[in-house]
């Protein structure tokens, strides 16, 4: 069989994106009786056991720009971010009348609340909010994790009406592991040679990791990357960035596509961490669920919803990232009103200022449409960083 | 049961006497605090919603809350300079303004209420209990005073209970990082008993406490919830819970509120005592510092008091029975910082506010939707819906901002209060179907 094109792959992945419905996650539940989907939002799950309870997570981000908001407005003030408001709307909708749980991570105040307006509107469906450690010592934030996955485990086996075996959970981390390794190898590439795929492609693509089993998802991301690899594609006169503070609510897909125009190579960034948030691979024996524990104390993302216990290490993940991506600038992008990212920023910009790395920063949300302003200012940093190191 | 003693004492003082000797406690810590360096006493910032000042009186270390200068900054209308000045340094208008107004304080030089420097402080205590922003804005402090930092988070609870794994999770962090850090930072040996002598000390206070909250019961309620209970929540939510100075001001104050109860006296206003109660509300959400005493007035002057409110409960949940316990120190703690309004699931937050409703007899409830705070107003709008829906009264919404004076519009949050002020007439005569 032939490998598809990137674009037909591409093509496949944009249909998902778009699809508010989420057919793909529909027609796999509809395909058996016992199948169960749940939810969760921004940023980071152990997928690993939804997946081992034999359920289909389902990554819940907002409703993006082509979602009409009627309803969700209603819930939220003008001066709250977008992504509840257009949850909400999915949900009021009918749009996730399939799903049979919710998750709601720790990640900002908002996301919090909205778990409890979820048990308010939707009392029929297993809504948890998922507390995790902001203390990284084994003993302490550890026990505690361990205790909180303990909990989940219990509510999805009552979902599932059977027991889930350590070795089901071990399975289900392999499976994870691989589709982290493709990620990343497709992060790697992009790096590396980014103008054979571009980051508004690789995002559709890891995107699509988000509503389809992850065994799929894999096989897509293998081809997506054999296929670029395989394509000779222009190389354009862009700089590398790194793009950050896009972690929760997504921007519109034209966004990374105009930053892309006005000459940017996006190398990294921290759209949907929850794709590459446990950093190498988990061990796949022994207790699943202190494997997950130690890999989530010791070996993951940082980001803005994280606390940082060490001052030197404040925004250095950030600095390693430009460094190891070769970029050369980078762009804070972040959500209107979002908390975290925009109390975080000034932070992270005096690190970079001491590493000599150059920023723009600017604010939007997930329907914004006007992207002429965003063009410009980057079009404008790709220029300065290109007199920057040629002086 | 009513307090016998000095009743003729208490008669004999200006009826806003608590007011006063309120005020003069926290003037008397701000020059504690601005005078710690050369008294050779050590400083802990901290947070008022989880805050232990019982332990970090066990390391004698003076208790400093940016939240509650920001608070002064706004009653002082410095603020407003203090947000553009962290503005103009580069932090986003979107954010908390009690970070901006802290960090801008900062920039100009940490000047506190009474003039003098507040002094850096030795150890940032992050208790972080209901509200996110908790943990970026010490983060931001700790960046500036690279000071050590001391985390304690308290998980949220949002099913309503608190489970083993959360109390467990507390107490570890609490012996195991926290107070050998305290030891640390203050020289100072941890000695479990005068913990316990503390806790003794802050369940007493709170008990008069909630007598003095639950005193809105009353119909014509000898004291207003909100703007008054501000002043009220002071000591305790502050630095002086556990101290005998606190058990004395809630002595004070509760022979006070007997004293307005028994001659049938409503609350005491900036404008002397308060008129005919025509309007009985219960708050929720924070109140707006900037303008405070116009907008308590918009209150008054048309005879509305509030007779309970969410937000004198960020310090603790009190009247739902908490009490400090001494036999329990570690775990008394943790339930404390687990229990605080602020950290409360949003449904059981719909289920205190319409209790209060129904126990106090309200005539509605009221939102206050505070621009910059995530926390507490993400959410609200369906809060006002459902506790309409239960209690079938109704309900307003007002937006304004705590210290930004920016986002305090006198007149429309005139016209929202008076319209409501006759929705809830109209509802009373029964002509609110008609309506
Ligand atoms: S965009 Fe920011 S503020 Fe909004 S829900 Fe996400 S993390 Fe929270
Ligand atoms: S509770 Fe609200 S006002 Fe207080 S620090 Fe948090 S966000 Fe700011």
């Amino acid at each position: 069989m032939t490998n598809p094109s990137t674009t037909d792959l591409v093509a496949r992945a944009q249909e998902l994106y778009e699809d508010l419905q989420f057919t793909a996650a529909r027609d796999w539940k509809k395909a058996d009786p016992s199948r169960k989907v749940v939810g969760y939002l921004p940023v980071y799950i152990p997928r690993e056991l939804i997946h081992a309870a034999g359920m289909l997570p389902l990554g819940i981000m907002g409703g993006g720009d082509n979602l009409e908001v009627i309803h969700g407005d209603a819930y939220y003030q003008s001066y709250i971010c977008r992504i509840p408001r257009s949850t909400i709307e999915l949900g009021v909708s009918g749009r996730l009348d399939f799903v049979d749980g919710m998750l709601f991570p720790s990640i900002c105040d908002v996301i919090r609340n909205l778990s409890g307006m979820w048990k308010m509107l939707f009392p029929e469906v297993f809504t948890k909010y998922f507390d995790v450690p902001q203390t990284y010592e084994d003993e302490i934030g550890g026990t505690f994790y361990i205790g909180e996955m303990r909990d989940l485990l219990d509510d999805l086996e009552k979902i599932a009406g059977r027991k889930i075996t350590d070795d089901q959970i071990n399975e289900s981390i392999k499976v994870y592991n691989e589709n982290r390794a493709l990620v990343n190898e497709l992060y790697e590439l992009r790096s590396v040679v980014p103008w054979q795929a571009p980051a508004s492609e690789a995002y559709l693509i890891i995107r699509a990791g988000l509503v389809l089993p992850v065994e799929e998802h894999s096989v897509m991301l293998r081809q997506y990357i054999d296929a670029a690899k395989a394509e000779k594609r222009p190389i354009k006169d862009n700089s590398k960035v790194v793009v950050t503070g896009m972690f929760c609510e997504q921007p519109p897909l034209n966004l990374i596509k105009s930053l892309e125009l006005s000459g940017c190579y996006v190398v990294d960034d921290d759209f949907m961490l929850v794709s590459r948030w446990l950093i190498g691979d988990v061990p796949t024996t022994g207790d699943p669920v202190y494997n997950l524990s130690q890999a989530f104390l010791h070996q993951s993302m940082s980001t803005a919803a994280k606390y940082e216990p060490d001052l030197a290490e404040k925004g250095q993940f950030l600095v390693r990232s430009v460094k190891s991506s070769g970029a050369e600038g980078v762009i804070f992008a972040s959500t209107s009103f979002c908390d975290p990212a925009l109390l975080d920023r000034p932070m992270l910009q005096n690190v970079l200022k001491d590493a000599n790395i150059p920023f723009i920063a600017f604010k939007y949300a997930e329907n914004s449409g006007q992207m002429q302003p965003i063009r410009e200012q980057a079009g404008t940093f790709v220029d300065s960083i290109k007199l920057w190191s040629a002086a | 049961m009513r307090p016998s003693i000095a009743k003729a004492q208490v008669q004999d003082v200006d009826k806003d006497a608590s007011m006063i000797k309120q005020k003069q406690m926290m003037a008397d810590h701000f020059d504690r605090l601005t005078s710690a360096k050369e008294n050779g006493e050590k400083v802990a910032s901290t947070f008022v919603p989880g805050n232990l000042n019982e332990l970090l009186m066990c390391f004698d270390l003076v208790n400093n809350l940016p939240e509650v200068n920001a608070i002064q900054s706004g009653l002082r209308k410095q603020s407003g300079a203090y947000i553009m000045e962290a503005e103009r340094a580069g932090h986003s208008e979107d954010v908390c303004t009690y970070v901006k107004s802290d960090i801008g304080m900062m920039m100009k030089g940490n000047i506190g209420p009474n003039g003098k420097k507040l002094p850096d402080p030795d150890v940032l205590l992050l208790s972080y209990t209901g509200c996110f922003t908790f943990l970026k804005w010490f983060e931001l402090l700790r960046e500036q005073y690279k000071c050590p930092t001391i985390f304690l988070q308290t998980p949220y609870m949002a099913d309503g209970k608190v489970t083993p794994n959360m109390i467990q999770y507390m107490v570890k962090q609490l012996k195991e990082t926290v107070i050998p850090t305290l030891e640390q930072v203050s020289g100072i040996k941890f000695d479990i008993d005068r913990l316990r002598e503390y806790l003794k000390k802050s369940a007493q206070a709170e008990d008069d406490l909630v007598y003095i909250l639950q005193s809105g019961k009353n119909v014509r309620s000898p004291i207003d919830a909100y703007f008054g209970g501000i002043y009220y929540i002071g000591p305790i939510f502050g630095a002086f819970r556990g101290t005998d100075d606190a058990i004395d001001f809630y002595r004070f104050l509760r022979e006070e509120v007997d004293d307005r109860l028994l001659k049938g006296l409503g609350p005491v206003t900036p404008d002397g005592p308060m008129g005919e109660e025509k309007f009985r509300l219960v708050v929720e959400g924070p109140p707006n510092y900037t303008s405070f005493r116009q907008f308590w007035k918009m209150f008054y002057d048309e005879g509305a008091t509030v007779v309970a409110s969410s937000y004198t409960k960020v310090g603790g949940t009190y009247d739902y029975g908490f009490r400090h316990d001494p036999d329990r120190p570690l775990e008394s703690l943790a339930e404390y910082c687990l229990g605080v309004y602020t950290n409360r699931s949003l449904p059981m937050r719909i289920d205190m506010l319409s209790d209060y409703i129904n126990e106090y007899q309200a005539d509605g409830l009221l939102i206050n939707s505070i621009k910059s705070c995530n926390s507490f107003s993400a959410g609200q709008l369906l809060i006002m819906r459902e506790v309409e829906k239960r209690t079938g009264k109704p309900a307003a919404f007002i937006e304004t901002d705590l210290v930004d004076p920016r986002y305090f519009s006198a007149a429309n949050v005139k016209n929202r209060l008076e319209s409501y002020f006759q929705m809830v007439e109209q509802k009373r005569s029964g002509r609110g179907a008609a309506a």
